[in-house]
């Protein structure tokens, strides 16, 4: 058996996690051609690369069917209740940082917090007929996070992509979404809550907690956790 | 473990002992429309319920209780007083807690009857007690009508008491806007300035998405006559504050009650209503007198009860939910009813829990 390591299949999530290890002596690189999603690493016997999309590693985590995977912390959350129990943190990367908010337009400038948003939700159902529609792709956790501070009367409508145009397209009134500088929410005339960071998240490499591991497997996490530290 | 079939067995009988208490059967579909209990309980019931789809009818729920349901039959169909039984599964989706049950039997007795609130109130209380008689259990009970009493009568704004109306279930908010209102926390810079504005506000940004500059305007101007509002008294408050706290058997708790009542006179009516259900519940034999009484009892967990509330623990058991809860929803045939309402009370039975209860006192 050999320790597998989930990778994100493109762009620069892999070539930064491809950095990242190669820092700390581990080669990670593509083999066979560009379209086939096959991989080796070197400088560490044992370890066998799994390239796949960064969406899928928090399943393949859980599932056990890989015993290391690199994804955002959002996407790890977001996917697994009881995180906790599945997997465990071994490194935060250092990269892909990015921050889940609440976004409103930014001319309701009677908005400013969660409290404001919660009396604006209460008044825009009686007005409007529906409650509040909040885009979003990451439903669990917002819902989460507006249970907690006590927002009521609003409705997650799911959005897998352009979510910051869904306002002016009024198939919602606001959104939860992923930023990093802020630039597309501004472009699109839209501004963070005060108190509305959901969640941080970066790049993170987690261990799997349900997957199995042999004598030799462990003996290979070791070294490997000595290389990652050093 | 109780196997299935002892539960639907004892399910039965519980159903059958309702039928003879005069109840009609009724047997709601599992498969409920999700539009109803969103707008019923908002978001947060996508954690507690499971949902499912299809093309043509879109969203629908496995049903997490009878009481929508048999609420909105009985609103279709007008024949009056009514009681209907049920039994059958709910379906709660579990995120947290593994050892949840995340389907279980129901057994359940509703009561639609205008003519006398606190006998319907005594009657199913008595009837739920009857058939835990025989197991180490302990009732609770609560009144949510007395709470929401104490609001409507605070000396404060319309806009106020229905922002803290909205969150009587939702404890840390209610908290939270009651500080406010008190004028215990200092208004945020953000706010501040926004009220330093005056007349009709423009922003530089774009006008967009459906809320409109008009629903801005309208909130921006309820902001400053809210500025302008008196904090609600400290008196005020700490008898509402008191109010929440008490937690005794029923003759303590209704002797502090009418003390707060001095300081909160409209609750007097909700306390009368009370006194009626007491008498109504002594009549039919229950021990009011070591009756556990919680005025905060139902606000975290039963969202459409608004009077009566009550439920059944098992002793020394802490670890199981409530054998069997219930309460008054009054507001929620209003709700479901396209303009009519009636009276309701109604409770429901674990026959599940029930079973191990007595396998663990064999």
């Amino acid at each position: 058996m050999s320790l597998k390591l989930g990778v994100p299949s493109k762009g620069r999530l892999m070539d930064k996690t491809f950095d990242w290890f190669a820092k700390r002596g581990l080669t990670l690189s593509r083999t066979g051609s560009e379209r086939e999603y096959a991989g080796r690493v070197d400088g560490i016997d044992g370890v066998e690369l799994v390239l796949l999309s960064a969406s899928e590693v928090p399943r393949e985590l859980a599932a056990g069917r890989i015993h290391l995977g690199v994804t955002g912390t959002d996407l790890l959350l977001e996917k697994l209740p009881r995180w906790e129990q599945q997997v465990e943190e071994v490194a935060p990367l250092g990269f892909g940082f990015a921050d889940l908010i609440l976004a409103v337009p930014q001319f309701w400038i009677d908005v400013d917090g969660l409290d404001d948003l919660d009396a604006v939700a209460a008044r825009f159902r009686v007005d409007h007929g529906h409650r509040l529609r909040i885009a979003t792709k990451y439903h669990r956790l917002v819902r989460e996070f507006l249970g907690d501070a006590g927002v009521a009367d609003y409705q997650l409508v799911d959005s897998q992509g352009a979510t910051e145009g869904t306002v002016k397209n009024e198939t919602a009134e606001m959104i939860a979404d992923i930023t990093s500088t802020g630039e597309t929410l501004r472009a699109n005339h839209l501004k963070i809550l005060s108190d509305g960071l959901v969640l941080k998240s970066q790049a993170t490499l987690w261990r799997s907690r349900t997957a199995k591991y042999e004598a030799e497997d462990k003996a290979t996490l070791n070294q490997l956790r000595d290389l990652l530290d050093s | 473990m109780a196997n299935t079939s002892d539960i639907q067995a004892r399910a039965q009988r519980l159903r059958m002992n309702f039928e003879a208490a005069g109840a009609k059967l009724v047997e709601p579909p599992i498969l409920q429309s999700a539009e109803t209990l969103l707008d019923l309980y908002g978001e947060d019931i996508r954690a507690r319920a499971y949902v499912t789809s299809d093309a043509l009818r879109g969203e629908q729920m496995l049903r997490p209780d009878f009481t929508v349901p048999v609420v909105e039959r009985h609103m279709r169909q007008s024949a009056e007083p009514a009681r209907y039984t049920y039994a059958g599964e709910v379906f709660r989706r579990q995120e947290h807690d593994p050892d949840r049950a995340n389907e279980y039997v129901q057994v359940g007795y509703e009561v639609f009857d205008r003519a006398n609130p606190a006998a319907a109130d005594a009657e199913v209380f008595a009837l739920i007690s009857m058939q835990l008689r025989d197991l180490p259990v302990r009732p609770a009970c609560g009144d949510i009508g007395i709470l929401t009493a104490a609001v409507q009568g605070l000396n404060t704004s319309d806009l106020r008491k229905s922002a803290l109306m909205r969150h009587i279930w939702r404890p840390r908010r209610f908290k939270s806007l009651l500080d406010r209102f008190a004028g215990r926390t200092t208004v945020s810079e953000h706010r501040e300035k926004l009220l330093s504005t005056e007349g009709a506000v423009s922003a530089s940004a774009p006008e967009i998405g459906k809320r409109r500059a008009a629903d801005i305007d309208a909130r921006m101007e309820a902001l400053r006559a809210d500025a302008k509002v008196a904090p609600i008294s400290e008196n005020e408050i700490s008898a509402l504050e008191t109010l929440l706290a008490v937690r005794e058997t029923i003759p303590f708790a209704v002797e502090q009650l009418r003390d707060v009542a001095v300081d909160l006179p409209t609750i007097s009516h909700a306390l009368d209503r009370l006194d009626a259900r007491v008498v109504a519940m002594r009549a039919r034999g229950i021990d009011v007198d070591n009756l556990e009484f919680e005025a905060s009892y139902g606000r975290t967990s039963m969202e459409y009860y608004d009077g009566f509330v009550f439920g059944f623990y098992a002793n020394n058991r802490p670890d199981l939910p409530a054998i069997a809860t219930g309460g008054r929803y009054d507001a929620l045939t209003r709700y479901l009813g396209n303009g009519r309402e009636i009276p309701a009370v109604g409770a429901v039975l674990r026959p599940d829990l029930m079973l191990q209860l007595e396998e663990g006192a064999q």
